[in-house]
């Protein structure tokens, strides 16, 4: 029973999208998505219950045992990283109707809302399956969507960026593809764990540690691992709010899932322990910094917050090159609880673009006074952004610094407080701007439709920003959840203790 | 084009054997090489020809958009229904054999709707491709 | 030495089809250039694909009388996807092209950023 649902996590958004596809009227097509990913929001809780009791859920697709067929496999870790994604959909969608309706041309909304759910559908699809070309084709189903999505930014320098983001997004898939392969010639198998049971038999080949260096380059661009990141400020920066609420809390997670899925499972851990480790560590601190300083230099909200991400997955690669319990601990923890401060943030972004018409901060100078609701649920999650104990981000960031001061990563301590003091610089821009700056620029008070005043969030907008704040403050504190699927997933990937 | 008689000619005979071999192609795919992906292709191509020798008004008045636009989400639709339908009758997503009560018998009728459902979709994406880019591009 | 160069001729000729569509994709600024470039760098994984499975002698995999060696069909198979995926990033792709033509009224990467950075 449990197994049969756990496949409608993929099957409901591909039966979903084409009925949306051809839905005309935007309140319908809206319903439709809204009620599909709370269902999936539902079904993945619920998978995601069932998991961390030590149970482990095989799905056959077609009834094709492995590793002929393709299989899904799903632990803790699947199961928290579908919770991730559906979760942030169903509160994309409930922010969603308003800032689509002002965004997107009319005739153009429904097909946006299948677009959305394609992506959905990638996103959950990688999370689930143990098939690597089967991770392959569900990559470039969400990689297609969010090109599209991206794309219908109303300024235009969104189809520049979305084009670049296709021409980089499609090198790392090829390479993927290419690393996947390399492995098939190696191993004559593409399921996950096949490979990783017969990895003697072939791990001396060549062809193993080349098909390992494209793998990890390929999902790094997708990731936007520090060298590879320059497509991500601008798609999320010009993408319509929706779709940067979306995407900047999902799209890069679930790649640094994959990342993680294709070093430890199909790769075995000692095949690479002497090489990467360092790179990554290197890479990850390059990043924290850079992207801090980078976030200061910026003068666009979104493209600021945007930056800020690109420091954010240094932390988790940093995590996963620690190799011990705490620090992959912590990248877990990092995936959930980044989604959810950067969700909340882009989703008050996502309000001032909709009544400024603008994310420019010399647009938005005093506007918090104004907002007080958005501004209030603004500062919160930069709370958690920084690590403020009783937030989120203090979770990830402590059990950080425990896996480098337990393995004597002294470099790494010291980046992390940089980091985080740069964090509580770039945090600091946005409050003053948007709080203690005296406003520019007259600004027209009231909007075109009578009463309301320009200083007004909609409802709806706002109850699912302060659902995701409450979330940022509620995780902080009650980790049960969060870390016990988590710290499970980590004991199963490292092997230690079952 | 209109004016060329040779290609009016030859595109009048060709178009009905390309839509002909489109559907062998389409259905003796559970015997021989072939399939919904390759069947698509080839019968977009015909329409394809016609709309190139005949102008795009008039391949637009035998298959109107709104149409094609319904046709490709009614074969993603018959696809996952098959998978969907199989899970139903107790079997796993896409499990063919769980369709009739013989696993053999189930495995055809399964391969050949999925077949129709993807080569559904293929051909009227392609054609739906060509359209809206023709219709973009060309001066008005 | 040259055995093995001869020997393994399908995969020479992969490397330089990849550099070819490579070299297009990093050193043309022309939007559509890029794009091709793109196909032919995909082109060539499909094709490294496609020689993986080749057995020698070997015929298309179906069980018929007379026939013992046959190619191994699923790399060909999973080909059929990646294709499917290639033609929909290249039409994704000339569709932002021609927006970008349509916003800009240019298609060439460097004076799109040269606009950008005026506005």
């Amino acid at each position: 029973m449990m197994q049969q649902i756990s496949i409608l996590l993929v099957v409901l958004p591909l039966l979903a999208a084409p009925i949306t596809a051809l839905v005309r009227g935007k309140n319908l097509a809206w319903l439709i998505t809204f009620v599909l990913t709370v269902v999936c929001f539902g079904i993945s809780l619920w998978i995601l219950m069932d998991v961390t009791t030590g149970r482990v859920i095989h799905y056959e697709l077609g009834g094709w045992q492995p590793p002929w067929g393709i299989v899904y496999t799903i632990d803790s870790l699947n199961a928290l990283v579908a919770l991730i994604v559906s979760g942030i959909a169903a509160a994309t969608m409930l922010y969603a109707p308003r800032s689509v309706e002002k965004e997107i041309p009319d005739h153009l909304i429904p097909m946006f809302y299948a677009m959305f759910q394609l992506c959905l559908l990638g996103l959950l699809g990688i999370a689930l399956t143990g098939d690597v070309f089967n991770l392959f084709v569900f990559l470039e189903i969400s990689s297609l969507s969010s090109y599209a999505l991206i794309s219908l930014g109303k300024n235009r320098k969104a189809l520049f960026a979305s084009f670049n983001y296709l021409i980089l997004g499609t090198i790392g898939a090829t390479f993927f593809l290419l690393g996947v392969g390399m492995l098939y010639a190696a191993s004559g198998s593409l399921n996950m764990a096949d490979i990783q049971t017969r990895f003697a038999e072939f791990e001396n080949l060549q062809l193993v540690s080349t098909a390992l260096m494209f793998i990890v380059v390929g999902i790094a661009l997708k990731a936007a691992v520090f060298p590879l990141h320059s497509w991500l400020p601008a798609s999320y920066s010009y993408a319509p709010s929706t779709v940067s609420i979306f995407l900047a809390a999902t799209a890069t997670k679930v790649a640094v899932y994959a990342l993680i899925r294709c070093l430890f499972d199909v790769f075995p851990m000692q095949y690479w322990l002497e090489m990467l480790p360092t790179i990554m560590i290197t890479l990850g601190s390059v990043a924290v910094i850079y992207g801090s300083v980078r976030a200061i230099q910026q003068t666009g909200m979104r493209r600021l917050l945007a930056y800020s991400s690109v420091a954010q997955i240094g932390y988790m690669i940093i995590g996963i090159g620690l190799i011990n319990e705490s620090g992959m601990t912590s990248t877990l923890l990092h995936l959930f609880n980044h989604a959810l401060m950067k969700a909340a943030l882009f989703m008050v972004a996502g309000i001032y673009l909709l009544r400024a018409n603008s994310t420019e901060l010399d647009d938005l100078y005093g506007l918090g006074k104004d907002m007080p609701y958005a501004f209030s649920a603004m500062v919160i999650a930069g709370l958690s952004l920084i690590g403020v104990p009783g937030t989120v981000g203090f979770i990830s960031k402590w059990y950080l610094l425990e896996g480098a001061m337990q393995t004597d990563h002294w470099g790494v301590v010291i980046v992390i407080l940089v980091g985080s003091i740069l964090a509580i610089a770039y945090v600091w821009k946005l409050v003053e701007a948007l709080y203690f700056a005296a406003p520019q620029k007259p600004r027209v008070q009231n909007v075109d439709s009578g009463s309301d005043t320009i200083a007004k969030s909609p409802m709806l907008m706002l109850v699912a920003t302060w659902l995701i704040v409450i979330a940022n403050i509620y995780f902080g504190i009650d980790t049960e959840l969060s870390l016990g699927a988590a710290s499970d997933a980590v004991r199963s990937l490292l092997g230690t203790g079952a | 084009m209109q004016d060329k008689l040779i290609l009016r000619v030859v595109a009048k005979w060709l178009i009905p054997v390309i839509i002909l071999f489109a559907f062998y192609v389409q259905f003796h795919g559970d015997y021989s090489p072939g399939g919904g992906f390759q069947a698509g292709v080839i019968f977009s191509s015909a329409f394809l020809l016609y709309s190139l020798v005949y102008g795009l008004e008039s391949a637009i008045k035998v298959l109107p958009d709104h149409w094609l636009k319904v046709a490709a989400c009614f074969g993603v639709l018959l696809y996952a229904g098959v998978g969907v339908v199989a899970m139903l009758m107790g079997g796993n997503f896409l499990d063919y054999s769980a369709l009739a009560s013989e696993p053999v018998a189930g495995q055809h009728i399964g391969i050949i709707l999925i077949e129709l459902g993807v080569g559904i979709t293929v051909g009227s994406v392609m054609l739906l491709i060509f359209f809206t880019f023709a219709r973009r591009v060309l001066p008005k | 030495m040259m055995d093995y160069i001869i020997g393994h001729i399908n995969y020479w000729l992969i490397i330089a089809v990849m550099m070819v569509g490579m070299f297009t994709l990093m050193s043309r600024t022309n939007m559509i250039k890029k794009l091709a470039g793109l196909s032919i760098f995909q082109t060539a994984v499909i094709l490294f694909y496609v020689s993986l499975g080749k057995v020698e002698d070997g015929t298309a995999p179906i069980v018929a009388e007379g026939f013992s060696t046959y190619s191994n069909p699923l790399p060909q198979v999973l080909m059929l996807t990646a294709i499917v995926v290639g033609v929909a990033t290249t039409a994704v792709g000339f569709a932002l092209v021609i927006r970008i033509k349509e916003a800009y009224n240019t298609i060439e990467e460097d004076e799109i950023r040269e606009l950008d950075a005026k506005s």
